[in-house]
């Protein structure tokens, strides 16, 4: 396992793609890479793709990644796709529409399934991002599930949300003013050779005015025709100018993302812990309250009072 | 969260019929794999560079072109050069007997499936030749 992290660290892509596995799995050995490659991460630029089934995020993402190396950056594409609830299993198809950067040895392509997760991303996003960014992927790109409103996790992991649109959304667009409509950093709207397209604009604009800036940062509306490259090089330099401004509101967002991060973590751990206990020490009360003797709080809050005391500590 | 099966399920070459292969995708996946579809016309050098960065177990052919005798050894050479030849090769397709045997005792291929196979049979097949 160290010497993956290490052969990882030197450049390595099988390495790199089994510790993402290892990720993904949860395996055992988890803990011990992330505390290995923690240290080496930070740098990469992540931009979130976000919008819903069939707007074009996988060409967009196939075209940003052209332009991008373009500038000879390397970059890292997450493509996650809806596990099966029924089956647990998925079919992950973006790939389809990069498989052109297969061979450029600059570029580094992994699919997902959200095994799940609901937010629009897997679980293991976040911690593959970190991967591929200790890996020295210059921009990573992550594109969500084709979500609906509120699948809205990506806000957490991106620097630099790109939420897509295509000018047939229409009217719909007034039904989505919250929820996904607010994380944008940057609107798309892709297939805008359609019609339809000039209203699109004229109304995200409408809503923007509306909307509070969050210092300072208005979302720019970016047009593209993504399968013609169109209006790519615009939204790339777009994305630049987002990340310059980032830089100086940086400090802030890490520190809120650190804490949520954080408790996410020891609430993972604590869920664990309290339903193992739930099971070995405090049947009596489960009884109790199963037999109307005592409510459900009161149950809850003497649980929690005696494990704070050591019970939960390991 | 337990191991998943992930299976690398490509079109190499130049036919264009991969009904075939999105019914087979659409099979693993039902049996609870991840699996990863890659489109038409792709090169070994492609299908072997997708199998490395996606990390999968197995990856499948489906040649329909009578191309099989070129295409299926170059990706199992390609992947042994990439020191990846620990993930197995299958494939399906019309394929003669003769070349069967060919490819099965060459060593460029673990197993070949030919139209008619119950989808359930490639299913088990995987699940029983992969090491969980």
């Amino acid at each position: 396992m160290n010497n993956l992290v290490e052969k990882m660290l030197q450049g390595d892509r099988r390495s790199a793609a089994k510790l993402i596995t290892l990720i993904e799995n949860d395996a055992p050995e988890k803990r011990d890479v992330l505390k290995q490659i923690y240290p080496h991460t930070g740098r990469a630029h992540v931009v979130g793709i976000t919008g819903s089934p069939g707007a074009g995020k996988s060409s967009l993402v196939d075209e940003l990644t052209r332009e991008i190396r373009g500038e000879d950056l390397k970059v890292g594409v997450i493509a996650v796709d809806p596990t099966s609830p029924f089956s647990g299993g998925a079919l992950l198809g973006d790939r389809i529409r990069m498989q052109e950067h297969a061979t450029d040895r600059g570029v580094f392509i992994r699919s997902m399934g959200t095994r799940g997760s609901l937010g629009g991303l897997a679980e293991a996003t976040r911690d593959a991002i970190r991967v591929l960014d200790a890996f020295g992927c210059d921009v990573i790109l992550v594109e969500t599930v084709g979500v609906g409103q509120s699948e809205l996790d990506i806000m957490h992991h991106a620097d630099t949300t790109l939420v897509v649109l295509t000018p047939q959304a229409g009217d719909h667009i007034q039904t989505i003013k919250a929820g996904i409509m607010e994380i944008a950093d940057i609107f798309v709207i892709n297939k805008a050779d359609l019609e339809g397209t000039r209203k699109m604009v004229t109304d995200i604009e409408a809503m923007l005015d509306l909307s509070p800036l969050v210092n300072g940062w208005r979302p720019p509306v970016v047009t593209t025709i993504a399968i013609d490259h169109r209006g790519i090089p615009e939204l790339w330099a777009t994305i630049k100018k987002h990340r310059a401004w980032r830089k100086g509101n940086k400090g802030e967002t890490n520190r809120e993302r650190v804490r949520r991060e954080l408790t996410e973590i020891i609430q993972r751990q604590l869920a664990h812990l309290i339903s193992r206990n739930l099971d070995r020490h405090y049947e009596h009360l489960v009884e109790k309250v199963a037999a109307r003797q005592l409510d459900p709080y009161s149950a809850a809050m003497d649980i929690i009072r005696q494990s704070w005391k050591g019970g939960l500590t390991q | 969260m337990a191991r998943k099966i992930r299976v690398l399920v490509a079109k190499p070459g130049l036919d264009g019929h991969d009904r075939g292969a999105r019914v087979i995708a659409r099979a693993l996946r039902d049996a609870g794999m991840e699996v990863i579809y890659t489109g038409l016309h792709q090169t070994p050098e492609q299908i072997v560079e997708a199998a490395i960065q996606e990390d999968v177990d197995v990856v499948g052919l489906s040649i329909l072109s009578g191309a099989h005798m070129t295409l299926i050894p170059r990706v199992t050479q390609l992947l042994r050069e990439n020191g990846a030849d620990d993930i197995i090769v299958i494939g399906g397709g019309t394929i003669p007997e003769d070349d069967i045997r060919a490819l099965k005792e060459g060593g460029w291929v673990k197993e070949l499936f030919t139209p008619g196979t119950p989808l359930e049979a490639i299913a088990e097949w995987i699940q029983s030749n992969v090491k969980v």
